[in-house]
């Protein structure tokens, strides 16, 4: 992402443009050089940054499927941390599985963010957001498949009961042996 | 949300399974436990100051204590307590070294060592029929150069040697049905006498020589008019007798083998001698006293057996025996109260004119009356003769007077502890003045600081002393508030002779205590005994400026038809603020669970009628009792018969205009059949537990219906062989019945026979288990067994969506009218140990794992986990129940030497342990009574919601400063060198 956003320039500060687009030549304080046609260079220009733009959008869109990707890495990382952290209930595992919760999640919260860096009007950049999505949701099953085998989520119906107060009763009663 | 929990739980417990006793350090004892040693109300005492060095009294008391106290301070030297049905009879000194006590019925002679206590021998005396009990141990007797001690006991006279306890001759005397009312050694003679009646109208002296224990001399002489058993010897050859109508005296003197009468008319001693005249059995040389219902009589007996009176005394006095001054001079002392204040004087025999000691003494009105006097004589460096008074007062305490001081005073009214329960502390108050609180804070640095070198290891050994001292002696344990942790509490104890104490939970001291007026003896009521003692008044909500209240409950004598009589005291002030004498008789207390508007909790009383009877007795209390009338049962058990019977109220008393008192009518009865079986124990719910929840989650996440109802009773029976002595019934007609009884429909939920087992039989009941004790005849061993009831009506609840959304009725009222069905669970152990109480821990919320507290036969107080009386527990338990915390089934019980409550303390003569809540959950509190008190705090699954007790706060301070100043040191650094990267 650092990389894409660095040549890109999307956080140029300022630039100066040495192309003149202009075409009436009296808007210009120099004249053109002598059998300098204007038409022929302003056409072989649009022509040169129309390949630039397909270019910069190919490489958009590639770099936008590139981070779409990223999170399956994570995913199979994730899963061996888990693996190895094994099931029951101690400072690594829980680390290890609150972590496997928040990167997706954080993640998920950031996912405009992302791509913004790709945002083109010819780039299709949802198929890659969709992707992105569905693999930090992926994370996320499976942290909170990690939480289950740590036995932290209320599936049972013992989290659900044990908070309940016992009944009242309707009755009370008292006596035994006569005191002594 | 249990099974977080229990996962959590598991990891704590998973910390702690190396060691599943809660142990302690040895810098760890006496700071939140404390012990206090008592003896009880002393019966005898014998003074042993002859020798220069350690002056000492032998006392023997009512609780079965024998012990030696400093006469300097009332320290106790040594101290043994006999068992419960070893009673001591005798107690004296012999050959100056040996302590020699005569117990069980005079049955057992021992021999201790007077300085240290030791047992040096101990004899059986048989004898053949029941009779009076004699100790005589000879002062200056000397057979063969072996001193004996006569022992009268069983109808038989014993000779025991004193060296060895050699019985060295009996001589029975039951035999010639001889009702032996004295037995002298007469020294100058050499003989050894023997006087008694037979048949009432006969007397006889016999003359025995002590050698051998043959008969010398015997003369007997009838009276027709009868005897009474009354008698005392007032000197070595005159007996004083009352005759069977108890309005004659008669001298009986018996010199040279002839015995003379004479009858002497009560009448002319006392002018109006009405009620029953008693003869005091006090050895008062040449003189003998008679109580009568207004007097106290002291009279003199001449020459010729002729009697004259000496003083008639009015108030009322107690008198000792005589002490002898010299050869011929012998002294007595009286002990009188007048205007709340105690007179002692000791006059000489010869001359009662003469008072060799008049002392006046203030004493607090809370001790009561002399009850006995015991004194001793030393000689003064003027050569006068001086005086130390051993007083035991009504209150059984202790008291040591010389030179009209009270030397020492040792409270053994604590001794006999009928019932205990709590209050709460006034709450702290604002204002405390600011020196207070910087003296405190510059005394919390110090005591930190030193805290802190301890921890760092740098402290000395002066230091690691004031560590200790400080921890010990901590003023914050002993405040008289309340506490955040509810540590510091009132424990009140009702103690058997009538004197209620506030003790702090925090060290121990008394902070205040009455001899409640209705527990003392008066025309209204004979003989008054405390029997419970409930709180009353409860202030928090509505009533929060009102102090806390108590209820006594008593009885005007021994049977349970007696009248009754209640006494409500100040918990805060130890006054008492009302009380009802006599009313109603009383079997049961039952406390309801309504208060009124102020605060007073709703009690029914029920009479031996099965009546109940509403108290308070406000119409307030009306009102709300009869809203929840259709409600409120009550039930008794009626052990000797068998039956227990439930009633419920029919409606106001028919036979008096009584609106506070209910009819019963009577809704069902379980009959035991009483050749097969017989109540041996029963027990309840303690009425102030807390459930935390319904369900126990087991392996699996899996979730069981703890049948949770207070309104059960456990019912131990045995055959009626069974409930004598381990050892008097065979396996084969021994067996133990258990039953589990709905006290409201009167249903049997559950119903277990053990065959080959009997009592006696301990159980402890809580939440939806009960856990008993008794003895297998088969396997000659105690067994401890568990019964844990289920509620199978409400295991269909396991559907996580239904509970998610609340469609479930697990929380609706129930009625036990609804019979839900239920399974119990019940597993059995071996357990090494006979069992004096047994009982459970209580915490606020109980959420706590619980541990049972058992009262050992040593003694002791051991803590077991719940965990080990689990019914589930198997041989080999999967993962997920090892997850759970089930421990593999072995067929005994650990006993784990430091899972020990008491550490290396005894409670002597263990009667009862009471636990109650702290504020803290993890936290309750242990109290254990006998003769001794102990108090200490547990926590069953260790503090896990509060820091430690020794946890450095110094340390953690001085940490965050280090790290809040490297923060800023590395801060400022970092700051510096990026300057320095972006000047380059």
């Amino acid at each position: 992402m650092e990389k894409g956003k660095g040549v890109m320039g999307a956080g140029r500060r300022w630039a100066v443009d040495f192309t003149d687009n202009s075409t009436s030549p009296a808007s210009r304080d120099v004249p053109d050089p002598l059998g300098f046609s204007r038409a022929s260079l302003d056409q072989d220009d649009s022509a040169v940054s129309r390949q630039k733009k397909d270019a910069e959008a190919n490489w958009k869109s590639q770099k936008a499927w590139e981070v779409a990707q990223a999170p399956f890495k994570n995913l199979m990382m994730m899963g061996f941390m888990m693996w190895m952290s094994g099931s029951t209930v101690h400072l690594f595992s829980i680390g290890i599985t609150f972590s496997a919760l928040w990167q997706p999640l954080s993640a998920l919260q950031g996912v405009g963010k992302v791509f913004e860096p790709y945002k083109d009007n010819k780039v299709e950049l949802l198929v890659p957001k969709l992707l992105y999505i569905a693999l930090n949701l992926g994370g996320l099953a499976l942290g909170v498949w990690k939480l289950n085998t740590l036995g932290l989520l209320p599936t049972h119906a013992s989290d659900w009961v044990s908070s309940l107060p016992p009944a009242q009763e309707v009755e009370y009663s008292g006596g035994g042996i006569p005191l002594h | 949300m249990a099974a977080i929990g229990t996962r959590v739980l598991s990891v704590l417990l998973f910390l702690s399974l190396s060691n599943l006793a809660s142990s302690l350090y040895e810098d760890q004892v006496g700071l939140m436990d404390w012990h206090q040693k008592y003896i009880g109300k002393v019966k005898h005492a014998v003074f042993h100051t002859q020798k220069a060095g350690r002056k000492r009294v032998v006392v023997s008391t009512e609780q079965n204590v024998i012990a030696s106290l400093d006469l300097r301070h009332g320290d106790i030297y040594w101290r043994h307590v006999l068992g419960a049905d070893d009673a001591i009879d005798g107690i004296d000194i012999a050959l100056g070294k040996y302590v020699i006590t005569l117990s069980s019925g005079g049955s057992i002679l021992r021999a201790w060592n007077l300085p240290d206590g030791q047992l040096v021998w101990e004899s059986i005396l048989k004898g053949s029929s029941p009779s009076k009990i004699m100790l005589i141990v000879p002062t200056s007797f000397r057979v063969d150069r072996e001193n004996l001690i006569f022992a009268f006991a069983g109808g038989c006279l014993h000779a025991v040697s004193s060296i060895d306890g050699e019985i060295i001759w009996r001589k029975d005397f039951a035999a010639k049905s001889l009702e032996v009312q004295q037995v002298i050694q007469a020294p100058a003679e050499e003989t050894v006498r023997v006087l008694g009646y037979v048949e009432s109208s006969q007397f006889h002296a016999y003359e025995i020589n002590p050698r051998k224990g043959d008969e010398i001399k015997h003369v007997n002489v009838d009276f027709p008019g009868g005897l009474s058993a009354d008698t005392v010897l007032v000197s070595d050859d005159v007996l004083v007798a009352l005759d069977a109508t108890r309005s004659v005296l008669l001298t009986i003197l018996f010199q040279d083998g002839e015995i003379n009468f004479r009858k002497t008319q009560i009448l002319s001693l006392v002018d109006d001698s009405h009620g029953v005249v008693e003869i005091l059995p006090c050895k008062l040389a040449d003189m003998f006293a008679l109580k009568t219902n207004k007097f106290l009589v002291l009279a003199k007996v001449m020459d010729g057996g002729v009697v004259e009176l000496v003083e008639k005394i009015k108030e009322a006095a107690a008198l000792s025996d005589a002490v002898s001054l010299s050869e011929s001079q012998q002294a007595i002392a009286l002990a009188r109260h007048e205007n709340q204040k105690l007179h002692i004087i000791v006059k000489p025999v010869h001359d009662w004119n003469i008072d060799l000691l008049k002392e006046t003494i203030k004493i607090d009105n809370q001790r009561g009356l002399v009850h006995k006097v015991f004194i001793n004589n030393y000689v003064r460096t003027d050569r006068s003769y001086g005086f130390r008074a051993l007083i035991v007062m009504e209150d059984h305490s202790l008291l040591l007077i010389q030179q009209g001081e009270i030397v020492w005073c040792r409270e053994d009214g604590l001794a006999s502890v009928i019932d205990v329960t709590t209050s709460e502390l006034p709450v702290e108050k604002d204002g405390v003045s600011v020196s207070k609180v910087e003296q405190s804070l510059f005394e919390w640095l110090k005591g930190h600081i030193l805290k802190l070198k301890g921890t760092l290891m740098l402290a000395s050994p002066e230091d690691v002393a004031a560590i200790q001292n400080m921890r010990l002696k901590s003023s914050e344990k002993s405040k008289m508030t309340r506490d955040h942790n509810g540590f510091r509490k009132l424990l009140i104890v009702l103690t058997g002779s009538g004197k209620v104490f506030a003790l702090h939970t925090g060290d121990g001291r008394i902070v205040w205590s009455l001899l409640v007026q209705s527990l003392r003896k008066s025309e209204k009521c004979d003989y008054p005994t405390g029997l419970r003692i409930y709180p009353w008044q409860v202030p928090h909500h509505h009533a929060m400026d009102e102090n806390p209240s108590v209820l006594v409950v008593g009885r005007c004598g021994p049977s349970d038809d007696a009248p009754g009589l209640l006494s409500f005291i100040d918990a805060y002030k130890g006054e008492e603020l009302d009380s009802l004498v006599p009313i109603h008789s009383i079997v049961q207390v039952i406390p309801l669970p309504f208060t009124d508007s102020t605060e007073q909790r709703l009690h029914l009383l029920v009479d031996a009628n099965q009546r109940a009877h509403l108290y308070p007795r406000s119409p307030k209390a009306l009102t709300i009792f009869h809203s929840e009338i259709s409600n409120i049962y009550w039930y008794s058990v009626e052990a000797d018969n068998g039956i227990i019977r439930g009633h419920v109220s029919k409606g106001s008393c028919s036979h008096d205009e009584d609106e506070y008192c209910f009819d019963p009518k009577d809704l069902w009865s379980v009959v035991l059949p009483a050749e097969s079986e017989k109540i041996v124990a029963s027990e309840t719910h303690k009425i102030n537990e807390v459930v935390h929840t319904q369900a126990k989650a087991i392996a699996d996440q899996d979730v069981m219906y703890k049948y949770i109802s207070k309104n059960l009773l456990f019912l131990a029976t045995t055959a009626p062989k069974g409930s004598g002595e381990i050892g008097s019934a065979t396996p084969e007609e021994s067996w133990l019945v258990v039953y589990l009884i709905d006290t409201i429909t009167g249903r049997i939920l559950h119903r277990m026979t053990h065959q080959g087992s009997q009592a006696p039989v301990h159980a402890v009941f809580s939440e939806n288990w009960v856990v008993y004790h008794y003895f297998n005849l088969r396997a000659h061993r105690y067994e401890m067994s568990v019964v844990e009831i289920y509620d199978q009506s409400r295991a269909d609840n396991k559907d996580v969506l239904k509970l998610v959304v609340g469609k479930h009725n697990l929380t609706s009222p129930v009625s036990s009218y609804s019979r839900p069905e239920v399974t119990a669970k019940s597993q059995s152990y071996f357990f090494t140990h006979s069992v004096k109480a047994i009982t459970v821990t209580s915490t606020a919320k109980g959420i706590t794992s619980k541990q049972l507290l058992i009262g050992t036969i040593g003694d002791q107080v051991l803590a077991l986990d719940k965990r080990y009386l689990d019914p589930r527990r198997t041989v080999n338990p999967t993962q997920a129940e090892k997850e759970e915390g089930m421990i593999p089934l072995t067929d005994s019980l650990p006993i784990i030497p430091q899972s020990y409550v008491t550490h290396a303390l005894k409670v002597e003569g263990l009667r009862g342990i009471v636990t109650v809540p702290a504020k803290l959950e993890s936290t309750t509190l242990v109290f254990t009574y006998g003769v001794d008190l102990f108090f200490t705090r547990l926590a069953p699954s260790r503090t896990y919601d509060s820091l430690t007790e020794d946890f450095s706060y110094a340390l953690l301070l001085i940490t965050i400063a280090a790290l809040i100043v490297a923060i800023f040191v590395t801060w400022i650094w970092s700051e510096r060198k990026d300057l320095q990267e972006k000047w380059r």
